[in-house]
């Protein structure tokens, strides 16, 4: 199996500004992703774990060129994405797509959902309407829709029907790679599972690859086949899914399983996660983790740890893990 | 579109059906649109067809029948030349449609091409968006009135002077509205699926902008049929003899104590023109906006 994206090193960055406003304070930075790296091989899923505001979120943005990275490399098909613009990217747009979080919201709520879909055919250079209208229809049927969505409008159809319609116009054009960013999480859970089913299914078919970006560890482990945890803009530990929740190593990746809520071991230790993830500085230094860990050293305030390999496949960003 | 008409299987004629349903159930909703729009119309009939099919010269002057009251002969009296008022009213209802009509066009198209290119292009839209402050710190009819000084009366220049009032308020909601479009998720998703930056601007946000736009032209078409009437008031619109609503009330403010309906006439004929332009503005506003449903926002 050979990697089909690989990103390096990836940074990006957002100016904040103090409470004196826009004009008056100084500009200073918070690194939203910081020294990020990982592969995501040609028919596998990589899950991206973490909470909220650790940079999910910003790494798919960028993999799909919607934000620009300050720093780093996305190696796809040996061309590195961060340094296309805008007319150079659009080849490779067919091969890259993206389903999102709110999926009536990315859709036009002006157009009808077979011009929608249509459309997106037709900028791909499909010229000819029967052909697409074709196309459209047994795209529909894929996701489990049917002919008769086709002149409905995006508003018409529920919330499992709208994710399902997203996750058509995302497939339509025959992606190598699509971008899930979070895209069952507004959904209830007899939906979300049909829908993660449907995911898996067409991508065994398809042989498409994954990036699925998610809070919920469970719908996480359910899909992934690798899974990377993220917190404060890097990776703390990356494993296969079996290895990671059969030897989660890194104190946060612990806690995080922790917190999963499980009905049937009632009286087991709970280590419940404290305190705030920090801002991260440009100059930040140290183990991200460092404030809430409980196991944290003088060590781990001054060296950033090395994000290193422990066993095969198997990585680790903790200076107590060796 | 086309696909439409070829296809047209008895399950999506249903689909039609039902949303054309749902369209007409949201406009019997809205009785200001009806009203509005009723109002509207019947002024424009008059204003087209009065004219047409009674003979009657609006300039000709019966000095024997001058401050008529209204009669079977003379339906809303004449003026002190004798002239007969509904013959006026109704051409001046055409002057005020055409300068009003003109203005509102001419405005938001203009407004729109200002607007687009300001959202879109960062240093044009300071450049464009101050020049716009600076129109709009001026009050719209002094603005109008030193125009007017300097091109001269006439419709045409009118026209000009209140497009030019106009125009900054409608880049404004153009800008406003493109912006808010910018930034929807499925813009972004749409640059994610390749659409090209001309594409998007077409096919997404211009049509995103025609609703609040459609709105701003009725109260735009509005306040110029007032501006218009002020101007002519003030004897820089459109010069006499030709009837305007604004020059009928200037002339008739030496007679209205004895001819009341000098006065009255024109007067309520701008206050119904521009009361179901007002209303006709409102309905559309709560029927294009898709989140006020049967009347009432949820």
């Amino acid at each position: 199996m050979s990697h089909l994206i690989e990103i390096n090193g990836l940074k990006k960055t957002f100016p904040v500004y103090g409470k004196t406003g826009k004009i008056f304070s100084q500009k200073e930075y918070m690194c939203a992703v910081d020294n990020l790296s990982f592969y995501i091989e040609e028919g596998e899923t990589y899950g991206l774990v973490g909470e909220s505001g650790c940079g999910k979120s910003t790494t798919g943005r960028a993999i799909v060129g919607l934000t620009k990275a300050d720093g780093g490399s996305i190696l796809y098909k040996g061309k590195d994405l961060c340094k296309l613009n805008d007319k150079q990217f659009r080849p490779l747009r067919k091969e890259i797509q993206m389903v999102f979080q709110n999926a009536l919201s990315a859709l036009n709520p002006r157009r009808r959902i077979g011009d929608i879909l249509g459309e997106i055919l037709e900028i791909h250079g499909m010229k000819d309407a029967d052909e697409r209208r074709e196309q459209v229809i047994e795209t529909l049927k894929k996701v489990g829709l049917s002919e008769e969505h086709y002149f409905r409008f995006p508003h018409e159809l529920s919330g499992g029907q709208v994710q399902r319609l997203g996750i058509a116009s995302a497939l339509i054009i025959g992606p190598r790679l699509i971008v899930c960013d979070e895209p069952v999480s507004a959904l209830d859970v007899s939906i979300q599972a049909q829908i993660l089913n449907m995911l898996i299914e067409l991508q065994k078919e398809l042989r498409i690859s994954m990036l699925f970006i998610s809070h919920d560890i469970g719908v996480i482990r359910f899909i992934s086949d690798r899974i990377g945890v993220m917190y404060l803009g890097t990776l703390t530990e990356e494993a296969s899914t079996e290895t990671l929740f059969a030897n989660p190593l890194h104190p946060y990746t612990k806690m995080l399983f922790d917190a999963v809520p499980d009905p049937y071991i009632t009286n087991r230790e709970f280590h419940a996660l404290t305190g705030e993830q920090p801002v991260r500085t440009q100059a930040f230094q140290g183990c991200a983790f460092y404030n809430r860990c409980p196991y944290a050293s003088d060590r781990c305030k001054i060296e950033t740890p090395e994000f290193k390999e422990v066993e095969s496949g198997h990585k680790v960003a903790c200076h107590m893990v060796s | 579109m086309n696909l439409r008409k070829r296809k047209t299987s008895a399950l999506n004629q249903a689909i039609f059906r039902e949303q054309r349903e749902i369209r007409k159930e949201r406009l019997l909703a809205s009785p200001a649109l009806i009203i509005g729009a009723v109002g509207f119309l019947i002024i424009l009939l008059l204003a087209v067809f009065v004219p047409l099919l009674n003979p009657t010269d609006p300039n000709a002057m019966e000095v024997a029948n001058r401050l008529q009251p209204p009669s079977g002969k003379y339906l809303l009296g004449t003026d002190e030349f004798g002239r007969d008022l509904f013959v006026r009213v109704m051409y001046g209802a055409r002057v005020s449609l055409w300068v009003g009509g003109c203005v509102a066009v001419f405005s938001c198209i203009l407004g729109t091409i200002v607007g687009v290119y300001a959202s879109y292009f960062k240093v044009l839209d300071q450049i464009l968006m101050r020049i716009c402050d600076g129109l709009i710190a001026i009050p719209g009819i002094l603005l109008a009135i030193a125009l007017i000084a300097a091109l001269g009366t006439s419709s045409w220049n009118v026209i000009l002077a209140l497009t030019i009032v106009y125009t900054p308020s409608v880049a404004r909601t153009v800008r406003a509205s493109a912006m808010v479009i910018r930034e929807q998720a499925y813009v972004e998703a749409a640059k994610v699926q390749g659409f090209g930056n001309l594409r998007i601007l077409w096919r997404m946000i211009l049509p995103g902008v025609i609703s609040p736009l459609t709105v701003q032209a009725s109260f735009i078409f509005a306040q110029a049929i007032i501006s218009e009437a002020s101007l002519s008031f003030l004897g820089a619109g459109i010069p006499a003899p030709a009837a305007s609503w604004g020059n009928m009330l200037e002339a008739s403010k030496l007679v209205f104590s004895k001819a009341p309906w000098t006065m009255i006439c024109p007067g309520a004929a701008v206050i119904l023109c521009v009361m179901s332009l007002n209303l006709l503005g409102d309905g559309l506003r709560d029927f294009l906006d898709p989140r006020v449903k049967g009347g009432q926002k949820k």
